[in-house]
């Protein structure tokens, strides 16, 4: 009989991010794009936010992002997050325009910068599930 | 279509407070009633005479409804708009409009909260963007965490200024009988106390306490033949830019340059002509947010205005009551904001009263700076 160890908090895979987060656990960064307007926008939802069209489809991301700006999380009180303390939490905004929410992994919580170049990184979550994160740019091993 | 004849048409009788402290035996219906009855007594009102209702809180689904059951009132308007902690500084002006087009004569309007008591945390309805969930930001911390982070690195505002706006708020508190967090602090304390979100410490972020509060509104006419001396509303403004930390289009800037905009617009006044300023702080980088956005400061000057000083004896009093950060903070703190900015307008505020105080600005916001309210009030003379 072993502790259940907490488990990330995980997002709602239907609905809008349902291709989302099938190209996410494929370890590939899709961006919301409108073809209507042409464009870019985070979060997934069924119409575009900038012009109204549900001509929305998407764009395979580069990856590639800047950190516009991020915390360090130091106390939580979730039974998962808890054991993270600390880690970073950033607006990473992609290489095609929109910002998304993340985390800024692989390096130390210190060395996180607002301009900092940064890639993709997909850390496994359950099954059939991988959770986009962020890296130093060419931190890859 | 504009607002100006809007301005002046409605006042505030009546403004109070109940149940503000770490422990209560009361529910929070209770306390949102005990405020809406010392409101109108202050007023020489009953409750007989309220036929609008306006109310909000986390605690309830339908909180009006909820404020009239426990006043046993069917009111003719009822208004439970959530926008967080600006929510009922947006009621002022829905009120205002209900009031001159005839809708209701008295209005009331009511928030409370025991959260202090209640697991001594937050308690609020906030529901996270399902994509944010896996990252683990503190809500609504850590979104204000990234602001301060993000005006720091644009503007060049130092932590040593964020720092100084709980420093004043604490100068205000020390000199209000009714704050629970009396005692001075330096900015020295403000950066030894235990960072929680950098660049975000613990004395940057609101107490957590129970409490609630509760002001009455009506025509001028009526107004004057009341008890207290009637604070006219000559302004409000209220947007809001976003819902949830993701969709911010700027992390700098708010949408209380447009509330702010409407409310000095109806009122045909700008910032120059405020004598008092009471912005929400539930985190200290508001202050500096609402003074750059509400045109006291350019944008980024926030930082060296606060350096300027906003504490006692200051050309810009900011906050007097000790604010969210130092007097109390029941969760969405516009009722406190609004009942200290009438205070400050009767004269009525003891060793902290602004001397000769005629216009008073008070800007509420909810969520991570979501919601947006600006009230811009008078007193006659």
């Amino acid at each position: 009989m072993s502790e259940k160890t907490p488990s990330r908090p995980l997002p709602e895979t239907r609905n809008a991010g349902e291709k989302f987060w099938k190209a996410a656990a494929e370890g590939s960064l899709l961006v919301p794009k409108c073809t209507a307007c042409a464009r870019t926008f985070w979060h997934p939802r069924p119409r575009c936010p900038h012009c109204g069209s549900n001509r929305v489809d998407w764009i395979k991301g580069s990856g590639g992002g800047t950190v516009h700006t991020f915390t360090v999380v130091r106390q939580s009180g979730d039974p998962f997050f808890k054991t993270r303390v600390p880690y970073a939490v950033a607006m990473v905004e992609l290489d095609e325009g929109p910002r998304m929410m993340t985390n800024v992994v692989d390096c130390p919580v210190d060395s996180v910068k607002i301009g900092m170049r940064v890639e993709v990184v997909f850390e496994a979550a359950g099954e059939n599930l991988a959770i986009p994160m962020f890296r130093p740019a060419g931190s890859a091993k | 279509m504009s607002q100006t004849h809007l301005s002046g048409q409605v006042s505030i009788v009546g403004a109070a407070t109940a149940g503000i402290g770490w422990e209560t035996g009361n529910s929070v219906s209770e306390i949102m009633a005990e405020a809406v009855l010392s409101a109108l007594d202050e007023a020489g009102l009953s409750v007989r005479d309220v036929d609008g209702v306006f109310a909000v809180t986390p605690y309830y689904w339908m909180p009006s409804a909820t404020l009239a059951d426990q006043l046993g009132i069917q009111p003719k308007v009822t208004d439970s708009t959530n926008i967080g902690g600006a929510s009922v500084v947006a009621h002022v002006g829905h009120a205002v409009r209900a009031i001159v087009s005839g809708q209701c004569e008295v209005a009331v309007i009511a928030y409370a909260s025991t959260q202090r008591s209640d697991g001594g945390k937050l308690v609020t309805g906030a529901d996270i963007l399902p994509f944010e969930r896996p990252y683990g930001a503190l809500f609504p911390i850590s979104g204000y965490a990234m602001l301060m982070q993000r005006h720091m690195y644009e503007h060049g505002t130092t932590r040593e200024q964020l720092a100084q706006v709980a420093v004043s708020a604490s100068q205000w508190a020390s000199l209000n009988p009714d704050a629970l967090k009396p005692e001075a602090i330096s900015v020295a304390d403000v950066l030894a106390s235990p960072l929680i979100s950098d660049p975000l410490r613990k004395l940057d972020i609101c107490l957590v306490t129970n409490g609630g509060g509760a002001i009455v509104l009506t025509s001028r006419d009526r107004a004057k033949k009341l008890r207290k001396p009637a604070i006219s509303v000559l302004g409000t403004g209220e947007s809001h830019s976003h819902c949830y930390v993701s969709n911010m289009r700027s992390y700098t800037a708010t949408a209380g340059v447009e509330s702010g905009r409407a409310a000095y617009e109806m009122a045909g006044l700008g910032p120059k002509d405020m004598d008092v300023v009471q912005i929400y702080d539930a985190f200290t980088i508001m202050v500096l947010l609402g003074l750059e956005d509400l045109g006291f400061c350019a944008k980024g000057e926030g930082g060296r205005m606060v350096d300027r000083g906003i504490g006692p004896g200051s050309k810009l009093p900011v906050n007097t009551s000790g604010g969210g950060l130092r007097y109390c903070h029941p969760g969405m703190f516009g009722i406190f904001l609004l009942v200290e900015a009438v205070r400050q307008l009767r004269n009525e505020c003891g060793k902290r009263q602004v001397e000769n105080t005629r216009r008073a600005l008070v800007h509420g916001f909810g969520g991570v700076v979501a919601g947006n309210a600006t009230v811009i009030l008078g007193r006659d003379g």
